[in-house]
């Protein structure tokens, strides 16, 4: 067998599945109650990719087009780790964002603030043998949707991760801090811990700042963990 | 330990990064075993169509390995497998996975699993994944599967991809309602 098995997430920790203030949950959540299974070697192991097909230019958003993208040149940093620190490398992280106005270079995306011809808003790395990653973006903006009346998500970065099994996927989304329009979101507030929460947010990191250049932000990234030994798991 | 981070909703967008095309190609043309073509359909509590939903599957390869340095198993790899797909559903609903038949996998205890897929689903409106399986309808083994039997019976036929042709399946993916498709916590 691949190994001990992962633990389960305390029932705080991710979103429920039915939220009754993201509007968007109502018909998409199952009625009838998760089967709870044993972990097998299906889910112990996962998807192995990105390897072949990244490139170091995949990181920097801002080299898409035959100019510059408009708006706040920001650069995110971070480590991946599993919930005992250890560092989750040589593994694919995927983002993609709206632009500086607030869109997206998607065709359902209809909300009327400009494209910007040089930002299609989707970048890849891989994490080192730390864990780390980086990116080179502009810093997205607010947008309207129609949840409720007058809704705006807050700034965010949506990002996607394999980590080392299927069970390990994470998608998630990073917002920036100070923003008034958190405490108004639905997405962000369905994080039943107020802790949770704030993971969600970057930092702003002046070490990470490049003077005349950029400005940091850092977001670090906790998978799921596994059981110390596989003794444990199956007692656990 | 350091505290995991929350899931957050895919939302409706990911295409212009995860990609365009309503197909998974899971297997090219050099890779060993039966092939298969899985066509599938995803809809909501209303049995509406979900033009936006994201499908991941990840499977063994014919022998019934997995291709991760954690499957330690004496069977042989395919270099032309990787087990692993992903495709968004187009206007309609509908993906469609081009892979091979997985053959049979370790399972609890000294078990052997019948064939089937992992499948993770991702969507606007869904905040984190539903995870499920697909197994194959006729398939003998189902019977013995230790996965299965933890699944209400008359809740199973959801687990089962139709037989649609030869090497024809289909599914149906329903996230709420009648017929409600059995998703795991795993």
């Amino acid at each position: 067998m691949p190994g001990a098995n992962y633990r389960r997430p305390r029932d705080d920790i991710h979103p429920p599945l039915d939220f009754p203030g993201y509007r968007g949950t109502s018909l998409r959540h199952p009625r009838q109650p998760l089967v709870i299974v044993p972990q097998t070697i299906s889910e112990l192991t996962g998807p192995v990719y990105g390897h072949a097909s990244v490139t170091d230019g995949d990181r920097d958003l801002t080299n898409r087009g035959r100019g510059e993208p408009i708006g706040e040149r920001i650069i995110v940093e971070g480590r991946v780790i599993d919930e005992d620190g250890r560092p989750v490398r040589d593994s694919l992280v995927e983002l993609w964002q709206a632009n500086a106005a607030g869109r997206y270079a998607h065709r359902v995306d209809r909300h009327d603030a400009p494209l910007d011809p040089n930002f299609t808003g989707a970048g890849r790395a891989m994490t080192d043998a730390e864990g780390n990653y980086r990116f080179l973006t502009i810093k997205p903006g607010a947008y309207p949707w129609l949840n409720h009346s007058n809704a705006w998500r807050p700034a965010h970065i949506h990002f996607s991760l394999w980590g080392p099994s299927f069970l390990t996927r994470l998608v998630t989304q990073m917002y920036f801090p100070g923003d008034p329009l958190l405490a108004l979101d639905p997405i962000y507030n369905s994080v039943p811990d107020p802790r949770g929460r704030e993971r969600l947010i970057a930092n702003f990191d002046l070490s990470l700042t490049e003077p005349e250049r950029a400005l940091g932000y850092r977001f670090d990234i906790v998978l799921r963990g596994r059981h110390a030994t596989p003794m444990e798991a199956r007692h656990g | 330990m350091a505290e995991l981070t929350p899931f957050q909703t895919v939302g409706p967008f990911f295409a212009i990064c995860l990609g365009e095309s309503g197909c998974a190609r899971v297997a090219t043309e050099h890779a060993i075993g039966r092939r298969i073509t899985i066509d599938g359909t995803v809809s909501d509590g209303a049995g509406a169509a979900i033009p936006d939903a994201l499908v991941e599957i990840w499977q063994a390869n014919a022998a019934g390995r997995y291709a991760h340095p954690d499957d330690h198993q004496a069977k042989p790899l395919d270099p032309n497998f990787t087990g692993y797909g992903r495709a968004p559903t187009d206007d309609e609903g509908r993906f469609s996975i081009e892979t091979i038949m997985p053959g049979r996998v370790p399972g609890p205890g000294d078990s052997l699993q019948a064939p089937h897929l992992v499948l993770g689903i991702l969507a606007r409106g869904i905040l984190t994944r539903l995870v499920t399986r697909v197994y194959f309808d006729g398939e003998p083994s189902n019977a013995d599967d230790a996965i299965l039997a933890l699944v209400p019976a008359d809740r199973r036929a959801t687990l089962l991809a139709r037989r649609a042709g030869d090497d024809a399946y289909e599914l149906d993916l329903v996230l709420q309602g009648h017929n409600e498709t059995v998703f795991f916590d795993v």
